[in-house]
């Protein structure tokens, strides 16, 4: 058994040039998933958005246009403009910056901290696995918003500080889903032949448990960016998260919602819409990688 | 099962005051204390150094830090939330009535999405894959994957353009002015309630599913009773278990998009609360509010864990 997974193993990675075979695969996932190739496709034209904010921007974000103060959509303004004059289509591009930032960073951070603290503490047992336990059981037991708003509290308003509350609010449950994945894994054939010939815990955890992992780890990434995404924009709304002033789409939301719904409603429909759009394409893409990657959870839910 | 009981109450203590301890922790890396916070808030002229230390003295900000913890988990214990450093009144008075407030509406939330969702699974799993399944798996779908957050949005942007309706100033309570408490409370409940409402109906329906392919339903069947016995005798009851479990994680869920929601329809709970404290850096509240939030997930947690061991027997007797 150890012989054939080493074999299909090689033939994966070096068996076909790489390019062409990733190429292959991004079609094979689109046939299958074409749900799940429409989320990634939305993602990366926000990525294209984010990126080229400032050249496809009509105007500059911050720019105060005191004539024209929650002015409609017309052709100078696509999306109108906000209560300070500001247009509108251009601070949402810009918006798209700080939140895929927040999330694509927070998400890297987090899920791969909490992925090693994860594969360490399950693969170790005993003590130090107890002890971690606890503390994720304590730190899940606050709601993650409660808990990002704490954390918030503490630090001051500001991207790199969200990026820090999120990090400590996604990496509990990571180790948490890690973990049991990594107990079963542990009692795998291979792990014991593996240990039976003298492998080292680390040439162990990084060899043989880690790339079972994989998927898990792509899957958690993805679903926890619209998570992320949705954090960031909760507490930019709040006024405790990016700084007011700023283009965050929660940010966009705060006045608009408040004071201006009826008099000014695409003030509250551009952001929401853009909101929803990157929170569906994430639950999307997530549900469709997550059918492909792992088996054993195709067709739950 | 005694072990299992055993185990699991014996868990609890430490992970609750494991809680305190991060509250705690987390409190106390604020850049400068809350003497600086309070002094600075008073004016703009520079902070005389000897009323930072008599401050410092007053608050006990002076003591060790493990002395200091042990003394707010000391006065937790008798019920004392220590004192606002803003309103400069005890915690605990105004946490009490803000805590009423968010029960309600998160109960209320609760049962709506469990009034509403259990029959949706259950008939979308009873007629799998008729239009009656398409529409309400499409609904599923959209509900989980909208935060409360923006629905609770989408809720009062449609309410106030459409309708005019603007959330009311004051706040009567349930007990004194049941029927504008209710008016008040209803939207924001319906707002939190979507997304888990659409949450359990999933749960519902694929356990059901699960369920119908049982032996023990075909023999339910062979024996000639009628539909009706079948699936309501049989099905519901093992189909309502995993609905069951997620109900204390869904109340932690709902606790966070409280926060949310409250601030959008202006309701007095202690997530406007908490919103206000941090505002006017009221470390005392969100404290409180914290301990208070992780406890009460925790005993909810805890309870239907051991509900749970004692509703399914392969639990009760591993």
């Amino acid at each position: 058994m150890l012989g054939q997974r080493s074999v299909a193993l090689s033939k994966v990675r070096w068996g076909v040039p790489w390019l062409p075979s990733a190429a292959r695969q991004v079609v094979r996932f689109s046939k299958r998933k074409p749900l799940g190739a429409l989320g990634g496709a939305v993602l990366i034209a926000m990525l294209l958005i984010a990126l080229l904010a400032p050249v496809i921007s009509p105007h500059d974000p911050y720019k105060i246009y005191a004539d024209d103060v929650n002015h409609a959509p017309s052709q100078t303004f696509p999306l109108g403009t906000d209560n300070l004059g500001q247009d509108v289509l251009s601070r949402l591009f810009h918006g798209a910056r700080i939140s895929l930032r927040v999330g694509v960073l927070s998400v890297l951070i987090g899920i791969t901290s909490g992925f090693v603290l994860g594969v360490v503490t399950a693969y170790a047992g005993g003590v130090v696995d107890l002890i971690f336990q606890r503390v994720v059981d304590a730190m899940i037991a606050f709601p993650s918003i409660i808990l990002a708003i704490a954390i918030m509290a503490v630090l001051s308003a500001s991207v790199t500080n969200v990026i820090i509350a999120l990090v400590f609010v996604l990496i509990p449950p990571t180790i948490r889903a890690i973990r049991s994945q990594v107990l079963s894994i542990k009692e795998m054939d291979y792990v014991l032949a593996a240990r039976a010939v003298g492998c080292s815990p680390l040439r162990i955890m990084v060899q043989h448990i880690v790339p079972n992992c994989l998927a898990t780890y792509i899957i958690l990434a993805t679903i926890t960016l619209g998570f992320a995404i949705i954090v960031e924009a909760s507490l930019s709304f709040l006024g405790i998260g990016v700084p007011a002033g700023t283009p965050t789409w929660g940010g966009m939301l705060t006045q608009a919602t408040q004071q201006h719904i009826k008099t000014a409603p695409w003030l509250t429909i551009a952001p929401a819409v853009a909101i929803s759009i990157v929170v569906f394409s994430v639950n999307w893409l997530g549900d469709a990688l997550r059918d492909v990657l792992d088996p054993r959870l195709r067709g739950t839910n | 099962m005694r072990t299992y009981v055993i185990k699991r109450l014996f868990l609890f203590p430490p992970t609750v005051a494991l809680v305190t301890l991060i509250v705690f922790l987390i409190m106390w890396i604020v850049p400068g204390d809350a003497a600086i916070v309070i002094l600075s808030g008073e004016g703009e002229a520079g902070v005389k150094q000897e009323d930072l230390d008599r401050l410092r003295h007053d608050l006990g900000l002076d003591r060790p830090v493990y002395v200091q913890y042990g003394d707010w988990v000391g006065n937790l214990l008798r019920g004392d939330l220590g004192d606002s450093t803003y309103y400069r009144i005890p915690v605990m008075g105004q946490l009490k009535s803000r805590f009423l407030v968010t029960m309600e509406l998160s109960v209320m939330a609760i049962l709506m999405s469990f009034v509403l969702a259990l029959p949706i699974g259950v008939l979308s799993a009873v007629k799998q894959d008729t239009p009656f399944d398409y529409v309400a798996r499409l609904f599923t779908i959209t509900g989980i994957a909208l935060p409360s957050f923006l629905v609770a949005i989408l809720a009062r942007a449609v309410l106030t353009y459409g309708f005019d309706w603007l959330p009311p100033m004051g706040y009567a309570s349930l007990f004194d002015e049941p029927l504008i408490n209710l008016q008040q409370l209803i939207f924001p409940a319906l707002a939190l309630a979507f997304g888990e409402l659409a949450f359990t109906a999933r749960i519902t329906r694929s356990s059901m599913l699960e369920i119908l392919r049982e032996d023990y339903m075909r023999t339910a069947r062979a024996k000639g009773l009628s539909e009706r016995v079948v699936i309501g005798r049989h099905a519901l009851k093992n189909a309502l278990l995993p609905p069951l479990t997620i109900a204390g994680w869904q109340f932690g869920r709902l606790l966070g998009g409280v926060v949310v929601v409250e601030t959008i329809f202006v309701v007095p709970g202690i997530g406007t609360f908490l919103i206000d404290a941090i505002t006017h850096r009221d470390y005392p509240i969100i404290q409180a509010i914290m301990v208070m939030v992780g406890v009460l997930i925790l005993s909810l947690n805890m309870m239907i864990d051991l509900l749970y061991g004692w509703l399914n027997p392969r639990i009760r007797y591993a």
